[in-house]
């Protein structure tokens, strides 16, 4: 389904990623743009259909001119801009960025029931990961099986907030949200409640679908047997645009 | 403890039965906090191994009779994370006298199941282990067994590793791809093949 044509104000700007000269709409991202033309750039945070909050920083880029690495998902693409999505600099940043995602909490993917369709286990391979230079914290994380259909497994999250976007903007429950800092920041639901017990969760699955790893996973998954689909995302994100 | 790996001080009856042909890798393996896996998936390379005998020789390993750990190796594979005081001596043997280090499947890269106790405290584990999930005459060992480390290890968080191949266990290809890299004198790049869990 197409989106809603762009009002008449909307200019088309040219500019050039990675050599290639490209036109788009003033108000579209650079990571829009470049999943458009199938320029790979990894990314984590970032959901077509959800709103956009730059924070895992996977899809930076350097931008000719301006000393310090952008975010591809927050920053619109502008005339005349020569944007870098490939250099050794960026490959470095993103390659530590997913290395410490591992050592921040406990993945042990042979065992999890997301083994093999898991978004973290790609980005490892997709960035050279292929072992972990900082040490792990091995502090342990809870895991909520209080849900009949659902758990949350917080040794696993990689607090992108996916969860917590599509429960409030997709789906309108607000279930989930995000708690403490630092380390001890987790997602939750409701006021820190057991799943189980939420009096605001529809059991609509969003969430778990869109959880990037196996931390939103559906009770009763054994090692690899989780495989998510995120195809209703965009479609229903487009509907909801056009009412 | 008088394991292999702990005796890897060369002596005259440390060489191999016998010596490796010239024109010929030598290579040791062993395996540490593992499963044997990743061993076996190295015999999964099947009728690859015939074309492999030409090119390597297994100079010490499980798969092989020698008892010691030659003074000089080409290329050494581990398997298994450092979990106890033996694993250590075994790495550190291995470091020592092999010229290219090889960190095998995902126990070895990242400690995969056995750092699964890494969150909890090693009385703790102990106590579990040997004493709440036991029946009969529960007690726990203490002689004969080498000491727990606190912290389960990757390999590389004890010594250097100059490739690591991920998987758990990496598959035959994997391994095979990365012996005829290494063979050929190139470096082989494993994470095109392999990732972790695999
Ligand atoms: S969530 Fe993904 S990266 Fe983490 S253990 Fe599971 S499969 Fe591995
Ligand atoms: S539970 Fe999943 S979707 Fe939610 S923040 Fe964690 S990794 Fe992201």
């Amino acid at each position: 389904m197409p989106l809603p044509a762009p009002s008449a104000s909307v200019r088309v700007v040219t500019f050039k990623i990675d050599g290639q000269d490209l036109s788009a709409r003033e108000d579209e991202s650079i990571l829009e743009v470049c999943r458009e033309h199938k320029i790979p750039i990894p990314s984590l945070c970032w959901m077509e259909g959800l709103s956009v909050i730059g924070a895992c920083r996977l899809c930076v880029v350097e931008v000719a001119g301006v000393p310090r690495l952008l975010a591809a998902c927050t920053t619109r693409v502008a005339e005349g801009m020569e944007v870098s999505t490939d250099t050794e600099k960026l490959r470095r940043y993103r390659r530590t960025l997913v290395e410490m995602l591992f050592a921040e909490r406990n993945h042990v993917c042979s065992v999890c029931v997301s083994n093999g369709h898991c978004e973290l286990q790609w980005l490892a391979q997709t960035c050279g990961v292929d072992h972990v230079r900082m040490p792990y914290r091995n502090a342990g994380y809870a895991l909520d099986s209080s849900h009949e259909m659902f758990r949350v497994d917080h040794n696993r999250c990689v607090l992108c907030t996916r969860c917590v976007r599509v429960c409030d903007e997709i789906e309108g429950a607000h279930t989930w949200d995000v708690m403490g800092r630092g380390s001890d920041c987790k997602v939750i639901t409701d006021l820190a409640q057991p799943w189980g017990d939420s009096t605001t969760c529809t059991s609509c699955g969003k969430c778990v679908q869109v959880c990037p790893t196996g931390a939103l996973t559906k009770q009763g998954t054994s090692a690899g047997e989780m495989v998510k689909d995120q195809h209703f995302l965009p479609i229903l994100a487009r509907r909801r645009h056009i009412r | 403890m008088n394991s292999p790996a702990t005796t890897a001080a060369p002596t005259a009856a440390a060489q191999p039965a016998t010596p490796p042909a010239p024109g010929k890798i030598t290579v040791a393996t062993t395996w540490l906090d593992g499963c044997s896996g990743c061993h076996m998936s190295f015999l999964d390379m099947d009728e690859r191994l015939v074309d492999l005998a030409d090119r390597i020789h297994i100079v010490y390993s499980p798969l092989v009779d020698a008892k010691d750990l030659p003074e000089q190796v080409d290329l050494g594979i581990l398997e298994g994370s450092v979990s106890n005081e033996e694993d250590l001596h075994k790495v550190k043997a291995f470091r020592k006298h092999c010229k290219l280090l090889v960190s095998l499947g995902d126990c070895a890269v990242n400690g995969n199941v056995p750092a699964m106790r890494n969150p909890f405290k090693l009385d703790a584990v102990i106590e579990r282990a040997y004493r709440e999930n036991v029946d009969h005459n529960p007690q726990i060992p203490t002689e004969g067994v080498p000491r727990l480390l606190k912290t389960v290890l990757p390999l590389h968080a004890v010594v250097p590793v100059d490739v690591f191949i991920p998987g758990c266990p990496p598959c035959a290809d994997a391994i095979f791809y990365v012996l005829s890299e290494l063979i050929a004198g190139r470096t082989p790049d494993p994470i095109t093949v392999t990732r972790f869990g695999a």
